[in-house]
């Protein structure tokens, strides 16, 4: 396993450009260190990027607000700016494990790791975030929704990066809401996550997203529930089109956290607490 | 900076090839016990003694390289290799046992270290990223003359049974008040909540904790 150290971006990206599909980029190692401890990965290229500046930093810019990649998570849940525009980030930020973890973990490798229990990942996904790709030879912005394209799997190519990402101004009136079961409050994967973001103009839901984690292979938006919401809900209400959206757009699987069959129930529960609490629902 | 070579276990190869321990006999007779490959490669290196269970053996062992980390003030080299984590480094390369290797897998917290003041997993983190760094372990809280005051609480309140946990808490209890200096029961839970004492003695961790904010106050 070869190991570069990045000390800047440029050298961060000249190292890529070696990089092939086995090769691991290493931010904060809040998953890749685990994964290599339990022999699950063998990379033939890590690169370091975690003490590249560039990668840092949080700072408004015209179509938002930029989080640089190697932003951690305790930097999340103390930004003001996060706080002010992103709070649903800063509240599932203090939720990733613990301290120790928040201290290292850091949004880029939370995004890039793609994990389907990941926290930060549908919240991502509720704000209707971009993500900025850089490579030694270009630089490109794709929806968060077209990064994530399977089980830990990206649409980021070996030699590039997750340079940042922009999450887009808080519309008005907007309701958020985030929620993660897992088995004790602290330290723990989700057994499930759900994140929502619904505009709603005069009791009209004029805007809705709503991403679900760790009941499918990869991050999911519940547009079905989504498209309830618009176009009204069914006879039997709230609960009917929480249950569509659940059997049409996830697919839970039994693992060491929980089951399929708690997994379905928890969320469509989580759901309609959640939905049945925002004021325009 | 760049560096090659394969490093499947994070041992320093320096306690590999190294004196005979208590500690590296109890490595050595756990691979014995569990047998199966790693073991097989072990003997075949005549390492047996040493060579951590991970090892597979199927990766050529890593190549060494001497960095220098700033542990509890001082500045210390240690030969490491490229994924050798900062808890190895500690414990195998400065023999700085005091923090505690127990899940290896950042959901335990008994090797929390502060690194430039933060509580960090040591086992998440490489070695080399702690290059540059401050980096304080449980050896380097108390003066000749005191314990610090979160190890002279926790004396006092018994704030332990077997204490494997002990010094990550303590780790962790430390940059807690030194961010929040009087914290709320809320807050102590919080930020100590990246630690599990499997005996459960959180009781008296919490009240020894408190108890130290009191006397840091005064």
């Amino acid at each position: 396993m070869r190991v570069i150290s990045a000390r800047s971006l440029d050298e961060a990206l000249a190292a890529l450009r070696d990089a092939t599909a086995a090769s691991r980029v290493l931010a904060g190692g809040t998953d890749l260190m685990v994964e290599l401890a339990a022999g699950r990965t063998s990379p033939d290229l890590v690169v370091d990027v975690g003490a590249v500046p560039e990668l840092r930093g949080i700072r408004p810019v015209d179509d938002g607000l930029w989080l640089g990649a190697g932003t951690t998570c305790t930097e999340l849940l103390h930004s003001a700016a996060v706080t002010a525009h992103a709070d649903l980030l800063a509240i599932a930020a203090r939720e990733v494990g613990a301290a120790q973890i928040q201290n290292r973990a850091t949004i880029g490798g939370n995004l890039g790791t793609a994990s389907p229990a990941a926290d930060l990942v549908p919240v991502l996904f509720a704000l209707g975030a971009q993500v900025a790709l850089r490579s030694a030879t270009g630089a490109r912005v794709l929806p968060v929704e077209d990064f994530v394209t399977g089980y830990r799997a990206t649409a980021r190519r070996p030699d590039e990066l997750i340079e940042g990402i922009v999450v887009p101004p808080r519309p008005a009136r907007e309701l958020r809401a985030f929620r993660k079961v897992g088995t004790r409050r602290a330290q723990s994967i989700a057994k499930l996550v759900v994140a929502l973001a619904i505009a709603a103009d005069g009791g009209v839901v004029t805007a809705a997203r709503i991403a679900a984690g760790a009941v499918a292979d990869r991050t999911v938006r519940l547009t079905t529930l989504e498209r309830a919401l618009f176009e009204g809900l069914p006879p039997g209400g709230l609960a009917d089109a929480v249950a569509a959206s659940v059997a049409a757009d996830t697919a839970p699987c039994d693992d060491v956290r929980s089951t399929a069959r708690y997994r379905s129930t928890v969320l469509a529960r989580v759901l309609v607490r959640l939905l049945a609490a925002l004021p325009s629902c | 900076m760049q560096t090659d070579g394969p490093a499947p276990d994070r041992t320093p190869a320096s306690r590999r090839s190294g004196g005979f321990s208590r500690r590296s006999f109890l490595k050595g007779a756990s691979i014995a016990a569990v047998g199966g490959p790693a073991g097989a490669a072990a003997t075949a290196g005549g390492a047996i003694l040493t060579d951590a269970p991970r090892d597979t053996g199927t990766i050529p062992a890593g190549q060494l390289r001497e960095i220098a980390l700033r542990v509890n003030g001082v500045e210390r080299r240690v030969a490491v290799e490229t994924r050798t984590t900062l808890l190895d480094a500690l414990r195998d390369g400065l023999d700085l046992t005091g923090t505690k290797k127990v899940c290896d897998r950042g959901a335990c917290g008994a090797c929390t270290v502060l690194v430039d003041g933060q509580p960090t997993n040591s086992c998440l983190m490489l070695a080399h990223d702690a290059v540059g760094r401050e980096i304080t372990t449980i050896e380097g809280l108390a003066s000749d003359a005191a314990l610090h005051p979160v190890q002279q609480a926790f004396v006092e309140h018994d704030a332990l049974q077997c204490g494997f946990c002990t010094p990550g808490f303590v780790m962790s209890a430390v940059a807690c008040l030194g961010k929040h200096g009087k914290p709320s029961p809320a807050t102590l839970r919080h930020e100590l909540a990246g630690n599990i004492c499997r005996c459960g003695t959180y009781g008296r961790i919490f009240a020894a904790v408190q108890d130290a904010a009191g006397r840091a106050g005064r």
